[in-house]
């Protein structure tokens, strides 16, 4: 059984401080969703509100179309694996992910016959007798993942549950968390400050800052077409070029900034709706790295311009080449390790080129903090 | 030992050792191994002591089992009596009172406030500040005949006649209660403190009632705290005498008054020293079962 959850102006507040203010969201039956943001966003403070932890100071949370306004976190169709998955460590693994059914009352029997399902959910047959500090950080997260599936909940919440693992086992936990959601085909409500996690994982994906949403959409959705400059530099890397709009034609907005001039489309601003922009409005302009080509590169581009190469970063895989224009605009561009870039050394007026298509317009609004 | 040498450097190495040797052996090892030798001798003057006379014997251990021999009980009823009575007690205050701090313990760990639970820490440690006779005579005038307690007793009309609680005894077992719940309290507060706040949310979150919770979580985490606070307050109560000379009724005698009696009344140093290795050897007993029963080690009821 799956659950939808309906967020409606929720607010949670201590004191003066908004942890959460007017967050409204309807995440989907057997959904994988994201909230994404920097730490102290408030994305936790929402997971607790929808777990039933914490009451909203304002608003109303639904599961299922019901009101969960007094109902305690034992009394939700929730299961929360916590950040540092809080397993008890001196129990063994089976008695852990039993332990739902200890307290309502199961005999020992079918105790330990659906802890040996679910261990076998999780590809972990056969370890039930151990203890949990036996186990890998790996195959505890996946005890944490059965231990929440023991109750059968309609909704899976999970607070940042890969943040202690290392890269490797990450990435594989990516995939299995994944695959796991498709089996058990529950909503899971998943917070997260690495895009990469909500990027890989997620069905769709909620922007958070300073308590407030910044953006909700597809993963292609979030990347490609941020609404705010805090969403198109927090969620990947990206260039912001600061000007103002020297001609708006239909979608396309002519921007110039240090001097060049630039062709780009007008932002999204949400629900299919663009921003719409005036002659001098102050905007930026944001191009990603990866859309940034070396002039003679095989890609077609409508935007040319000339930066100063200042150094070079390998990153294994790309390169990632730093530049400025006349000293002050920032320019990073993304090329595949496979591109030649030995001529750039202390070369001016490295010559770049990017596509009107591959660029955003936005509104001058706060970036995130790098 | 090098090691120690070379991590705490020679100065502050030999005092550590010097400190804690002289600590163990002349404060502990040696009067305890004293008291355990006296208690096999024959109270005899200062005099004959050396002499043909001072043989080892039983006598003392005999006395308090069977009694004097001209006595024609067949146990030392009275002694044994209050020695029976004393450790029964002792063991229930030692339950009262583990179940009296144990919230209190929880309370102040886990569910108050930095602030709260500073405030709460200090408001229980300042009355210990007064000393324990002071506190006990405190007792006595609150328990009194026309005490405080039974004035607003009488005042609020609840009782009719005054109640005497000092010959019932609820003076005593208050003041023993009251005597050494800090013991109790903080060796669980130490013990609930390290328990991560996300178990007993995870708890909760998986459907656990508090109660649950509690003897599935907080009290396997905290069981070497509990082990160490219990054996702590039964060996003070036990061993307690201050308490019992100010609150227990005429009729109550507490064993440490009898020992008291045999060293300083009778002039009878070993017996009273065999009464003594009684007391501790079955103190000592009830740390092994302890240990047995909440399955710690000495070294972990220490921490």
């Amino acid at each position: 059984m799956s659950a939808d959850v309906e967020l409606q102006n929720v607010s949670v507040s201590f004191g003066n401080f908004y942890a959460a203010k007017n967050v409204s969201v309807k995440i989907e039956k057997g959904e994988f969703f994201s909230f994404l943001g920097p730490s102290g966003c408030g994305k936790t403070t929402l997971l607790r509100a929808i777990s039933g932890f914490s009451e909203p100071s304002d608003g109303k949370i639904l599961i299922g179309n019901q009101d969960m306004a007094g109902i305690g976190p034992n009394k939700r169709p929730t299961s929360l694996i916590f950040q540092n998955l809080a397993l008890f460590p001196l129990m063994s693994v089976a008695d852990n992910i039993a332990f739902s059914l200890e307290v309502r009352g199961t005999g020992k029997l079918q105790r330990r016959k659906r802890a040996d399902e679910l261990l076998e959910l999780v590809a972990l047959s056969g370890q039930g007798d151990k203890k949990v500090h036996e186990l890998s950080g790996g195959q505890r997260q996946r005890v944490a993942i059965a231990r929440a599936l023991a109750i059968e909940p309609e909704v899976l919440l999970l607070d940042e549950p890969l943040s202690a693992l290392d890269l490797k086992l990450r990435q594989k936990m990516r995939i299995e968390l994944r695959e796991i959601q498709k089996r058990v085909g529950i909503t899971f409500i998943y917070i997260t400050h690495d895009q990469g996690e909500a990027l890989t994982m997620s069905d769709r994906i909620a922007v958070m800052n300073q308590g407030e949403l910044e953006q909700i959409g597809s993963c292609h959705n979030v990347y490609e077409s941020p609404c705010t400059p805090f969403v198109a530099t927090f969620v990947g890397e990206n260039n912001a070029f600061y000007g103002t709009v020297s001609a708006v034609d239909g979608d396309m907005v002519n921007v110039s900034a240090d001097g060049n001039n630039f062709s780009a489309k007008a932002g999204d601003l949400g629900e299919g709706k663009k921003y719409t922009f005036k002659k001098n409005d102050k905007v930026i302009m944001f191009v990603r790295p990866e859309s940034i080509f070396l002039k003679d590169q095989n890609n077609q581009a409508d935007n040319v311009f000339t930066a100063d190469f200042k150094a070079i970063e390998f990153e294994g895989n790309l390169k990632n080449i730093y530049m400025s224009i006349n000293g002050k605009q920032n320019v990073r561009c993304s090329v595949s390790n496979a591109v030649d870039t030995t001529v750039l050394s202390n070369s001016k007026n490295v010559e770049l080129k990017f596509s009107s298509r591959d660029a955003v317009v936005l509104p001058v609004g706060p970036l995130a903090v790098d | 030992m090098n090691y120690f040498f070379n991590k705490n450097g020679p100065l502050i190495s030999t005092y550590l050792i010097i400190a804690i040797s002289f600590w163990l052996v002349f404060l502990i090892i040696i009067p305890q191994l004293y008291m355990f030798d006296l208690s096999f001798r024959p109270n005899i003057p200062p005099l004959l002591r050396g002499g043909p006379d001072d043989v080892y014997t039983l006598t003392h251990y005999k006395h308090f089992l069977f009694g004097s021999e001209t006595s024609g009980e067949s146990y030392n009823y009275v002694d044994v009596g209050v020695f029976k009575d004393t450790i029964l007690i002792a063991v229930l205050i030692t339950l009262i009172n583990l179940c009296f701090c144990y919230p209190i313990a929880f309370y102040i760990a886990k569910v108050a406030s930095p602030n709260t639970a500073r405030l709460l820490i200090v408001s229980l440690i300042i009355p210990f500040w007064i000393n324990e006779l002071l506190r006990s005579f405190a007792l006595r005038i609150l328990f009194a005949g026309e005490g405080f307690i039974n004035n607003v007793l009488l005042k609020l009309g609840l009782i009719d006649n005054g109640i005497n609680f000092i010959a019932m005894d609820v003076a005593l077992y208050t003041g023993l209660n009251y005597a050494y719940i800090l013991l109790m309290i903080f060796p669980l507060y130490n013990a609930m403190e390290t328990l991560d706040k996300n178990q007993l949310e995870a708890a909760e979150d998986l459907g656990s009632s508090m109660l649950k919770t509690h003897f599935r979580i907080v009290i396997p985490h905290a069981k070497a705290g509990i082990a160490s606070g219990c054996t702590m307050v039964f060996m003070l109560t036990a061993g307690a005498l201050a308490t019992p000379v100010v609150l227990s009724s005429p009729n109550t005698f507490w064993f440490t008054q009898l020992i008291y009696q045999w060293f300083n009344m009778n002039d009878n140093w070993p017996r009273g020293a065999a009464y003594s290795v009684v007391l501790l050897s079955v103190s000592v007993v009830f740390v092994l079962l302890m240990m047995k029963i909440f399955k710690v080690k000495i070294g972990e009821i220490v921490r």
